[in-house]
């Protein structure tokens, strides 16, 4: 086995035991990515001299016998849009192709001062809208089950960079589901955390009321360790959250004897692949094998989620994305007439199609004489939707549905059809609404490509569903991986 | 027919806070361009606001002491509109739930008393400042701008009045006792010229007893009170005459530029292109919640206000309401008028004629605040004691005066370097009499008549010859004595 193979934990144990230094680690992560990123392309910006710089300083402390963290030393890549200092941050947009931050995300600092060694910045959807990453203002990454295949977004650079062993784990940031939705179609454990749980100081804003960070690992493991050092309150950040971190890494018990499992119909409904809900029906047996009490419910407004969220996320949008004008950073068209045509033309040029339709969309629905009738009412309507998951809560510990409708599709299947793309996140949306965790972990395959079953769970319930996914993955006991051709 | 003049007045106050309204920067002026700035008051990407809790605080005194009710759940929102000199694209600010509602200002015009209704106080964050380089300094035609961040994040109150006020005299006088409210609360600096006081005013005239109000017309650049009355009544006889002649069509909804030199208004923008701001409430903060345990705190916490202390120098001081109104018209006049009664431990009525007097027209003259001058508490004490002791009199007092306000220099100092002390010697009095006497013979015959006129004259001569310098009281005894000799 590769070193770029391994988990966050089997690493840790070996530059524990000084089997390996994290200079080999860090170089055998980047002869993958030499090896796979031509087909792959998960990376916008690869930080090979940082890592390697980082990778040598977490040697210096190994040998000097200082005490080192389960991530010191391990190749991290981090979604394009949060912020690193002096390296470049896209967002996966044109307009900030120059743009070099002054300052550190909270988020990666905290991994930073943990040791990671970062990798690169990894391809997204523009302004993480989207969920094939074919919306980036570059070009698009490839699934690594198969390349023609979409990895989902918007996060997709990051999903498909561990899923490709392109890195150990990796960051991504979750609106709709932007993590748990590409972690199921390239077949990893993406989590999505409590809103307000990770700072969002330095995470580029989509929908500021949605965006979380949260991780991409190849286990739940590595996901609880991750979690130990991403969560914490953040002064920096007024919706951060203040509570005791917990050790997650204690939730990592197989016991599912007792838990009630609530299936919401809403999230197995049509829209729903009949392959991908035969694997989901299937997983579930799992559940109920190993003691867990598993029930059919109903959430029944969650079926006006995805209308709501695309009035909230592109409202959000609409004004989080004004500072794009060309007047302090990023792009400015070269030969402006006058103010407005500097704004105009600086916005027309350097936003992609799907990031102007949701900035006109959110303009729209916060304009004079609409806000109620849009904004007002998908208020209303997130309000129904947290009701009737505290309601589902009352009866169960954990809420199971497919992470995604459907498995990895073609990359320009669905690009001129952005409602059909929409429906790629029609079973995440209603989490990211209530502001609750929610992790999608592998649970099979449909014509070899993976599918991913989320688990949500109350707000701040991420012990609790990272105990079940820890159980359904001992009990499924799935190890597939991708088999990508090498090109040197 | 008669017209009343309707106006309201909305008044951008800077809080006097060390940091920043959402970020730690400092708020001190006149920094180095972009020298107080980071990636929150940049509005960097990823940056996010975290609220001032001191400026929440001082918006919620100043509404206690302007008799607001305060909402204990209050939200920020957002209002979107571009401009280069808001980082963001948007400015943080207050809408449906703003801080304080339902507030009043009394005023005291001297002939009657008035009630000038609050609407709310909501708190925001100021904008960078922007400047144009070539044309004619304006951003049309400017050959390229420049933008200083500095000033952009700072905290901003905003007191918008009801149309409650009738007269440039009484928006004046509303804006003055607003200011001196806030610097007795000591929430800002609240200077015009500085910039940390800035008041607009909405204007429309009527006829006299309508209910219905006329087209409005919002004046800017309003930079000191005189402009603010000033533009008003240019305003209102701009508008008057509008109506008086047939051209209603004069009267538009617009933005009027108030240019102080030529004395007139003119259009800055009509409201055709009304903004479209798309308020909501940003995601990025929370609600503030608030007890009223908190709020009570605060109003426990609350110092004399104006109206207390007006009605205090009546009753401890014995000044008459005219002078209690004038010396608490800001905490400045206050504060030097008890420093000085302090000090010169006499008459208090005389400290407050000599500040409504000389002191004030002095300060007009050179348009200077009381605590802006070399003049100190020590200066006027020690003016009105030489007087009392006799060593000068009050013409003297007068006449230096005019020195101890420009250079700060003693009374006491100037008095001995220009030998200007009082003389109080008998002898020398009674010779400059004789003097006067024999030169005024026919004036001596006039008085001797009965003409008790003359005296004056007499008392004036004699005054004349020791260049102000006689002790009045003294000459006109001795003179009064040779006369009836």
């Amino acid at each position: 086995m590769e070193l770029y193979q391994m988990t966050i934990h089997e690493l840790h144990e070996k530059l524990l035991n000084k089997e390996v230094s994290a200079k080999d680690v860090t170089e055998s992560v980047f002869s993958r990515i030499e090896g796979v990123e031509d087909g792959v392309k998960s990376y916008l910006t690869i930080t090979k001299e940082v890592a390697l710089e980082q990778a040598r300083q977490v040697d210096e402390k190994i040998a000097a016998g200082e005490k080192v963290g389960p991530l010191a030393g391990i190749p991290t890549a981090i979604k394009d849009v949060m912020c690193t200092q002096g390296i470049r941050t896209t967002c996966g947009s044109k307009i900030l192709d120059n743009f070099i931050p002054v300052y550190t995300s909270t988020a990666v600092q905290n991994l930073f001062d943990e040791g990671i060694v970062m990798t690169g910045k990894t391809n997204m959807d523009e302004f993480a809208m989207g969920s094939s990453t074919e919306n980036s203002g570059f070009f698009p990454t490839r699934n690594p089950w198969d390349l023609e295949r979409v990895p989902g977004g918007s996060s997709g650079g990051s999903a498909a960079a561990v899923a490709a062993d392109e890195a150990i784990f990796s960051l991504g940031s979750d609106t709709g589901g932007s993590i748990r939705q590409p972690a199921s179609l390239c077949g990893i454990v993406g989590m999505k955390p409590t809103y307000g749980l990770v700072s969002r100081y330095g995470l580029v804003a989509f929908a500021s009321s949605l965006d979380q960070i949260g991780p991409f690992t190849k286990d739940v493991t590595d996901c609880a360790i991750v979690l130990n050092h991403l969560v914490g309150h953040d002064p920096m950040d007024s919706t951060s959250v203040k509570i005791d971190r917990p050790d997650y890494t204690k939730s990592l018990v197989d016991d599912l004897k007792g838990i009630r499992i609530g299936i919401p119909k809403e999230l197995m409904a049509e829209g729903i692949d009949p392959e991908v809900k035969k694997v989901v029906e299937n997983a579930l047996e799992i559940f109920s094998k190993n003691g867990a009490l598993v029930a059919e419910t109903s959430l029944p407004n969650l079926e006006y989620g995805l209308s709501a969220y695309y009035i909230i996320a592109p409202a959000e949008a609409s004004s989080n994305l004004a500072r794009f004008d060309g007047v302090r950073y990023g792009y400015r068209v070269p030969d402006p007439d006058d103010l407005m045509d500097m704004y105009m033309r600086t916005r027309a040029e350097g936003f992609g199609d799907e990031v102007k339709r949701r900035i006109m969309l959110g303009t729209y629905a916060l304009s004079a004489g609409y806000y109620e009738a849009y904004y007002g009412k998908a208020q209303k309507v997130r309000t129904l939707i947290v009701r009737d998951f505290n309601k589902a809560f009352e009866e169960f510990d954990v809420l199971v549905s497919p992470t995604s409708p459907t498995v990895a599709f073609k990359i320009g299947e669905k690009i001129a059809n952005p409602l059909q793309m929409y429906l790629s996140d029609i079973c995440t949306i209603p989490v990211n609404l209530a502001g609750l965790p929610g992790i999608s972990v592998p649970c099979g395959t449909v014509n070899g490509l993976p599918v991913g079953l989320q688990i949500i769970g109350r707000a701040l319930g991420e012990e609790a569903i990272l105990k079940v996914a820890y159980s359904f993955e001992q009990n499924f006991g799935w190890n597939e991986k991708p088999k990508l051709e090498i090109r040197y | 027919m008669e017209y009343e003049s309707v106006i309201g007045l909305e008044i951008h106050v800077e809080l006097a806070t060390k940091s920043k309204m959402f970020c730690k920067c400092s708020t001190v002026f006149g920094e180095a361009p972009n020298t107080q700035t980071c990636p929150v008051c940049l509005g960097l990407p990823g940056s996010l606001p975290v609220a001032n809790e001191k400026a929440v605080e001082y918006v919620i005194k100043s509404g206690l002491a302007l008799g607001c009710d305060i909402n204990l759940y209050s939200l920020f929102h957002r209002k979107n509109y571009f401009y280069p000199d808001m980082p963001k694209d948007y400015q943080i600010s207050q809408y449906d739930q703003p801080l304080c509602i339902n507030g009043l200002i009394d005023l005291d015009m001297g002939d009657y008393q008035t009630r000038i209704g609050i609407t709310r106080i909501h708190l925001e964050e100021d904008t960078g400042k922007l400047i144009h380089v070539g044309g004619a300094g304006r951003i049309a035609g400017a050959e390229y701008s420049l933008v200083d961040f500095n000033r952009a994040g700072v905290p901003l109150m905003e007191i918008v009045s009801e149309p409650d006020i009738r007269t440039p005299e009484e928006a004046k006088a509303y804006a003055q006792k607003l200011r001196a409210i806030l610097q007795s609360l000591g929430v800002s600096d609240v200077s015009m010229e500085k910039g940390s006081m800035r008041v607009d005013a909405n204007v429309s005239i009527r006829p006299k007893g309508s209910a219905e109000f006329g087209t409005k017309a919002e004046l800017k650049n309003l930079n000191s009170f005189r402009s603010l009355q000033r533009a008003l009544a240019y305003e209102i006889e701009r508008q008057t005459k509008a109506l008086n002649e047939g051209r209603p069509e004069d009267i538009v909804q617009e933005t009027r530029h108030w240019d102080e030199a030529k004395g007139i208004t003119s259009t800055l923008r009509t409201k055709e292109y009304a903004h479209d701001y798309r308020y909501f409430p940003d995601p990025d903060l929370v609600p503030m919640e608030f007890t009223s345990d908190y709020v009570e705190y605060l109003r426990a916490q609350l110092p004399e206000l104006p109206d207390e202390r007006k009605q205090r120098f009546m009753r401890e001081y014995g000044l008459p309401v005219h002078e209690a109104n004038l010396l608490t018209e800001s905490k400045a006049m206050g504060d030097f008028f008890e420093e000085t009664v302090k000090l010169y431990k006499g008459d208090p009525k005389a400290v407050a004629n000599w500040m409504l007097g000389d002191m004030s027209y002095y300060l007009n003259t050179e348009g200077l605040e009381i605590d802006e001058t070399a003049v100190t508490p020590k200066h006027l004490a020690e003016l009105l004691k030489l007087m009392d002791k006799g060593v000068i009199s009050g013409k003297i007092a007068k006449e230096i005066f005019p020195e101890m306000f420009e250079t700060g220099k003693l009374p006491q100092v100037i008095v001995e370097e220009k030998g200007m002390t009082q003389i109080s010697n008998e002898e020398e009095i009674a010779k400059i009499i004789d003097l006067v006497l024999e030169e005024n013979a026919s004036t001596v015959e006039e008085y001797r008549a009965g003409k008790d006129k003359a005296f004056g004259f007499l008392v004036g001569q004699a005054m004349r010859l020791t260049k102000g310098r006689g002790n009045p009281q003294l000459i006109n005894r001795l003179l009064r004595e040779k006369l009836q000799e």
